[in-house]
């Protein structure tokens, strides 16, 4: 009864609670709140500690690194945490200096010491950091990260004076402005970082809102696990008139079509992504707010070349050009991606060699030469995937295209992300399908991976022939050089086929119109000091 | 009555312990670990992310070490797929929505279901019977993966007043909790139809007739209190498995529950977190069990006397 009689208050609650006829997105126009869906919850916000793409969207909002990415131009670097840049005739040592002006979030200047703090932070041998190799370009940078050399000083990154930092690599690297845009390059506040713990003490708090402080466009304002992490602007920015958001809130939608609904609903600006059968809908009825744009990542199919018959490179060619590229980007896909000729997708002057082709013919003929004419004798093989659908879709399409061009027969086995992972880290798998996206503009993203004893190659194949064109290249100063040496090399990698490319990335997700300042760029880094928004009568 | 509570509370405490005992074995059996990522990890600091966690010891020690800081100072460890966070702030931080949530998806429950078993009940093989009882076969049958989103299109998406999903006003309580709730609602109609038509046919309810009460005062009265003895059975287990049970309306509604971390914390092999969640709706649910026990011994003058 009691209930009953509260009812009608509650109700009349919901009413004045929620009596604003306006959608979440038109409120957050008039805030100058970027509201956009960011997958799930964020392992973490130090930059050290994460991997994942969710995570270095919301650090690229807090952070900057000493180059920030153009907002137009893919590769071009402007000034960010540093004012200038040089380098020396073959591009080994680079001398940065810092903006004058630069601050954390609490008013205390960046300095290049805070720079030389954090690389030898992520380079500590005790930190468990996943992506020290990233540093590896710096001298010195592999060894004190391995243990080898106990001196955090003979890192090659120095402080000259408060704002030139100079950093000596392990060999010319003419792109070096471009790699420092990832968050891996970016500086830690060392009066933090050391409040909460020592230099190599992992997840302390500092990261927490109210203790973090960032020296890019923002800061941590709010962040409620599974809910929302809010960033607003940093008072303290040195280019902070550039900043026209007062702030971003990033929502953790794990589920893609509860998120599309959001945003049809008008409860957000951007998509983190799109489901494949959503695309067809978007197409038809919002195609000025659909984007599909291309994306440095590559799917591919790791072999485990310790597995008969996956040890014959004519077996592994087989199964690679039986794949029908164009038809599961058409039929299944349905996200604009390109066939994958080789490992490392098209971008700048690079020319990846095209040896992936989709031909049944020569596929029956290599697999005959390999001593399994029609697929007879040819044991069955297992399609290691992970938990997701559109994976399980994936693999279908990949067993019928073997079954109907080569006669054999793919059993397909999902697993859990973890398992999954460990499965490969093992090398307890047969064929595995996977995927990478490249973490800077350069092939050696892509190719670096599959030298020997390398912790993400996991197919048991190595090359010296290969290793050595890596290593002349990372030793070739002139940029064109270096990248005809880079595709030499990755032509050796294709010939052996260890790993079987399948499409190289698109990104398709949707953006409101208000939305300016966003341009497609193939690393989707886009520097959020840019974005605007501007209200216009479009509604989904 | 004292000699029950105190029987039933020592099997809660041993079917918990066991719980959770098994729970840290079979995580640990799983293969792969807590901080695999697409990452590879160099092979040189595994060990000192496993130290950071306090997992280097024998299993042995981890679950000793684990039991005590959790029966002396409360502490459930470090989330080791949170960076930084406690379990004991996820749980903190989550479990007040979840609780919320599901008291609103209990009461809707039995807004709905109580009222329509009655009728369905008094109006024996009527239409209302009938319209009463294929909702209640809908409600038990249509998942809350198909609820949710048929709910987030036709309601949320048609009207201002409801958002899609998210937790920001209060209106945004009402389409999960009506997710949740539809299904327990069903339950409790045919329970209470059921339990409603045994007590109607009984001889006491007769004798009230033949002395003229009107039916209200006699539902009211005499049949409604026995005849819910079954929903009641039903309601402690159901409102345990609502607050447990909700990842998927928590992930269709992004609803910052717990319901998510406990499934999360599975996938991503979160020992602390999953043991801690493990125990803490073990005992929810062991509490629940106890309570309806205790609620039924008050209600049955039968089950009272006897014991």
């Amino acid at each position: 009864m009691r209930i009953a009689k509260a009812l009608p208050t509650l109700l009349f609650a919901l009413l004045i609670g929620s009596c604003d006829n306006r959608s979440s997105v038109e409120q957050a126009n008039e805030e100058g709140i970027f509201v956009v869906g960011n997958s799930n919850e964020p392992k973490g916000l130090d930059p050290h500690l994460v991997s994942g793409v969710l995570e270095s969207n919301i650090i690229g909002a807090l952070f900057e690194g000493l180059a920030v990415q153009d907002p137009i131009k893919d590769g071009d670097a402007l000034p960010g945490a540093a004012a200038s840049w040089s380098s020396n005739v073959d591009f080994t040592v680079w001398a940065f200096k810092l903006q004058p002006e630069g601050k954390w979030s609490d008013g205390v200047p960046v300095t290049a010491h805070d720079f030389v703090f954090s690389y030898q932070r992520l380079l500590h041998p005790e930190l468990p950091a996943k992506y020290s190799e990233m540093l590896y370009f710096i001298k010195g940078a592999e060894d004190y990260n391995k243990g080898k050399n106990p001196d955090p000083n003979s890192i090659g990154a120095r402080a000259i004076d408060d704002h030139t930092l100079e950093i000596t690599l392990r060999g010319p690297i003419p792109f070096l402005p471009e790699i420092t845009k990832h968050y891996t390059w970016y500086p830690v506040p060392r009066h933090k970082v050391l409040e909460f713990g020592e230099i190599a003490t992992p997840f302390t708090d500092w990261t927490d809102p109210g203790n973090m402080v960032s020296n890019g466009p923002f800061q941590l304002k709010s962040w409620r696990l599974t809910h929302h992490i809010e960033v607003e602007r940093n008072p303290y920015y040195w280019d902070a008139k550039t900043v026209s958001l007062n702030g971003i809130r990033f929502l953790p939608i794990g589920n893609p079509y509860t998120e599309s609904r959001m945003f049809l609903d008008g409860q957000l600006h951007m998509t983190y992504t799109l489901p494949p059968e959503m695309i067809p809908y978007a197409q038809e009825h919002i195609p000025n707010m659909l984007r599909q744009e291309a994306y440095v990542g590559v799917r591919f199919i790791r072999c485990n070349t310790l597995r008969k018959p996956l040890d014959s490179p004519l077996v592994r060619r087989a199964l690679a050009i039986s794949i029908d590229q164009a038809s599961l980007i058409d039929n299944v896909l349905q996200g604009g991606q390109l066939p994958a000729t080789g490992i490392t997708p098209p971008f700048g002057d690079y020319k990846p060699p095209a040896v992936v082709t989709y031909n049944p013919e020569e596929a029956r003929q290599l697999l005959a030469e390999a001593g399994f004419p029609d697929g007879k004798g040819f044991p069955e093989l297992k399609l290691l995937t992970n938990d997701k659908d559109s994976a399980r879709r994936n693999a279908e399409a990949f067993q019928a295209m073997w079954k109907d061009n080569l006669n054999i027969n793919i059993r397909i086995e999902q697993r859990e992300w973890t398992t999954y992972l460990e499965l490969q880290y093992t090398s307890d798998y047969d064929l595995a399908d996977n995927g990478w996206i490249g973490d800077y503009l350069d092939p050696t993203t892509f190719l670096e991976m599959w030298s020997e004893g390398n912790g993400n190659n996991n197919t048991n194949w190595s090359s010296k022939e290969y290793e050595a064109k890596l290593h002349l290249a990372e030793n070739t100063a002139d940029p064109a050089e270096r990248l005809r040496i880079l595709a030499e090399g990755e032509s050796i990698l294709l010939k052996d086929i260890p790993v079987i490319p399948i499409f190289w990335y698109t990104t398709n997700y949707l953006l409101r119109p208000e939305v300016k300042g966003w341009s497609p760029l193939l690393l989707n880094n886009h520097p959020l000091k840019f974005v605007r928004l501007e209200a216009t009568a479009e509604q989904p | 009555m004292l000699r029950i509570v105190f029987h039933r509370l020592l099997q809660t405490i041993v079917v918990v312990f066991v719980l959770v005992s098994f729970t840290f074995v079979a995580v640990r059996l799983v293969p792969g670990n807590p901080f695999v990522s697409d990452k590879a990890l160099p092979e040189h600091l595994q060990e000192s992310v496993y130290k950071s966690f306090g997992l280097n010891g024998t299993w042995g020690e981890q679950y000793v070490i684990w039991w005590r800081n959790v029966l002396t100072k409360g502490d459930f460890g470090p989330s080791t797929s949170l960076f930084g966070r406690s379990v004991n702030e996820i749980i903190v931080q989550s479990f007040p929505t979840s609780l919320l949530l599901g008291l609103v998806a209990m009461t809707i429950a039995l807004l709905i279901g109580i009222p329509s078993g009655v009728l369905a009940a008094l109006r024996k093989n009527s239409m209302i019977d009938y319209g009463s009882m294929i909702f209640a076969m809908a409600g038990i049958c249509i998942p809350g993966f198909v609820l949710g989103p048929l709910l987030q299109l036709w309601v949320a998406r048609n009207t201002t007043f409801f958002n899609v999903a998210g937790w920001e006003s209060p209106a945004d309580i009402l389409l999960p909790a009506i997710t949740l709730g539809v299904g327990v609602a069903a339950y409790v109609a045919r329970l209470t139809r059921g339990g409603m038509l045994d007590i109607l046919s009984q001889d006491f309810i007769r004798t009230a007739r033949a002395k003229g009460v009107p039916t209200f005062t006699i539902l009211r009265r005499h049949a409604l209190r026995p005849a819910l003895l079954p929903t009641v059975t039903f309601l402690g287990p159901a409102f345990a498995a609502i607050i447990t049970g909700s990842f998927v309306v928590e992930t269709i509604f992004m609803v910052p529950g717990m319901g998510q971390h406990f499934v999360t914390a599975v996938t991503s092999q979160d020992y602390f977190l999953l043991q801690a969640i493990v125990l803490f709706y073990g005992l929810l649910i062991g509490g629940a069990n106890f309570l309806v026990d205790v609620a039924q011994a008050a209600m049955n003058p039968r089950l009272r006397d006897a014991n």
